[in-house]
């Protein structure tokens, strides 16, 4: 087993190095990365501003329901609030949510074109397949997630907000300050660190799984379960590992 | 001119090529046929280079693949042309983004040089305009085997090569393909390799036939002499069927 790990791991980095091998005709290059960043990127905001408002109201449900204490003033539900998305929620649970739709998009799609000699016929043609169909998903993923995560953040809070002014949990006024007390930018770099280390897990292991599918539609669809598999377990490793680095 | 000489290609223990000599020459349709397994897509991948061979040499009119340098194989590879069993069509691009994609990557043509090229390319291969915008999905089988025939000579190769160019087409589309690519490595003198099944392709295009035989050479000829050979691997593989041993003996006894 650890064998196999090992030469996984190994073939995962000959892998990148085909990847990053520099790009002869960047014009080209720089249209793909246009049309990941539509088709990975922008395809995903609907989903994530769905989840991230409803998130965020019932971490306010949930914060206001435990700490219902006359002598804990509601400025300190918003602040776990706060923390709980900027921390937590926005950078981990959404990367895993995106692994799921964005990872398993990428590692179908290349498969397919495996399968179907697409792959093939870009190498025949002189093109170098890893890195022209890889190097601009990862791009577009290293520049995009940031952005969701920020607008996850933002539309977590405002959620939160909403929530307690609706349900009439919390002392809308008070609860507003909460959000600006004892504010560390830092967990802001903290947070989007992590976003931009789990961008690249999803658009490198996604892509790994499925420019190496050998077989036909079943092995297709293996692989993609394959990667969010892997993708699930990496970013909750680096998770735990970047905030030890970051954070104590 | 494509000269293999001495070629084996092993996976493993399994011994897919097994030595074979073989010249394919330029301005005809060299076709490859042989049973299923019997090594002709692992041949036809090892002379494009999709595959390193253990043994032998591939030259193309002198130029031996495998020792040329990055430059010399990338101006090769721009000088082949290749149309895939299953069209290997981009379904994410257009019509008309597949055929220029060559032309994007290797070409110094204008926006509009490059457009006059692909249209000439599609409306060589019978696609009328209004077909350009559409995917390859929207495409029937037929017009998809097409639009890689036109992307193939896009760059206008010294080289075409096709794997099963027939395969899965009805027999009347699968007749008009063939004398395309008939036509067309003609007119432009292309050095052309099809891996085909169809004893109609052998018969009607076959200007070089190879038959190949657990992954060896077994015979070689023209398509007249296909019929009238009495080379117990060709009356074998071609003469199995019944309506192919009946034509076999209509035309011994005219």
């Amino acid at each position: 087993m650890i064998y196999r790990f090992l030469e996984g791991l190994g073939q995962y980095f000959l892998f990148l190095g085909e990847v990053f091998h520099k790009p002869e005709h960047w014009k080209e290059y720089g249209k793909s990365f246009f049309r990941e960043i539509e088709l990975l990127g922008f395809s995903s905001i609907g989903l994530v501003a769905f989840i991230s408002v409803f998130m965020g109201a019932v971490l306010t449900i949930q914060t206001a329901i435990n700490l219902s204490d006359p002598f804990v003033p509601d400025s300190y539900i918003a602040i776990a609030v706060r923390e709980g998305i900027i921390l937590e929620f926005a950078p981990t649970i959404v990367s895993l949510i995106l692994a799921g739709k964005v990872g398993s998009n990428i590692a179908s799609t290349l498969g397919t074109m495996r399968v179907t000699e697409q792959m093939d016929a870009l190498r025949v043609m002189g093109i170098n397949p890893a890195s022209y169909l890889v190097l601009p998903k990862i791009f577009a993923c290293l520049v995009f997630n940031p952005i969701l995560i920020t607008f996850s953040m933002a539309l977590g809070l405002v959620g939160g907000y909403y929530a307690g002014d609706f349900l009439g949990l919390v002392n809308t006024e008070v609860y507003l300050t909460g959000y600006f007390d004892d504010f560390d930018p830092f967990y802001v770099v903290y947070s989007l660190t992590k976003t931009f280390v789990f961008a690249f897990i999803i658009a490198t292991v996604s892509s790994f799984f499925g420019y190496n599918v050998q077989g036909g539609a079943v092995e297709v669809g293996k692989a993609s379960t394959k990667s969010v598999v892997t993708m699930s377990f990496s970013i909750i490793l680096f998770n735990y590992i970047l905030t030890n680095l970051l954070l104590q | 001119m494509i000269r293999v000489e001495g070629l084996h290609k092993s996976f493993g223990e399994q011994h897919v090529l097994r030595g074979i000599d073989v010249d394919f020459y330029e301005g005809q349709c060299n076709l490859i046929i042989g049973l299923s397994g019997s090594g002709k897509t692992v041949f036809l991948k090892s002379i494009l280079g999709l595959h390193f061979v253990d043994q032998g040499s591939i030259s193309f009119d002198g130029r031996i693949l495998g020792e040329m340098g990055k430059k010399e194989m990338k101006s090769l590879r721009q000088e082949m042309g290749m149309v895939f069993q299953g069209s290997a069509l981009f379904n994410s691009l257009s019509i008309e983004e597949n055929v220029r994609l060559p032309l994007d990557f290797f070409s110094d043509m204008t926006l509009e040089e490059k457009a006059e090229r692909v249209r000439f390319c599609l409306e060589r291969v019978r696609i009328e305009v209004d077909s350009f915008g559409k995917t390859p999905a929207e495409l029937s089988g037929g017009m998809q085997k097409r639009v890689a025939i036109a992307r193939a000579i896009v760059l206008n190769p010294k080289y075409l090569f096709c794997d099963e160019p027939n395969s899965g087409l009805d027999p009347e589309t699968a007749i008009v393909i063939d004398q395309l690519i008939h036509e067309i490595t003609h007119e432009f003198g292309m050095t052309t390799i099809i891996n085909t099944h169809d004893m109609n392709s052998v018969l009607e295009i076959g200007d070089h036939v190879v038959l190949m035989e657990q992954g060896k050479k077994a015979w070689e000829g023209r398509m007249d002499e296909v019929l009238n050979s009495d080379d117990t691997s060709v009356v074998d593989y071609v003469f199995r069927s019944n309506l192919f041993k009946k034509l076999r003996s209509a035309l011994r006894e005219s």
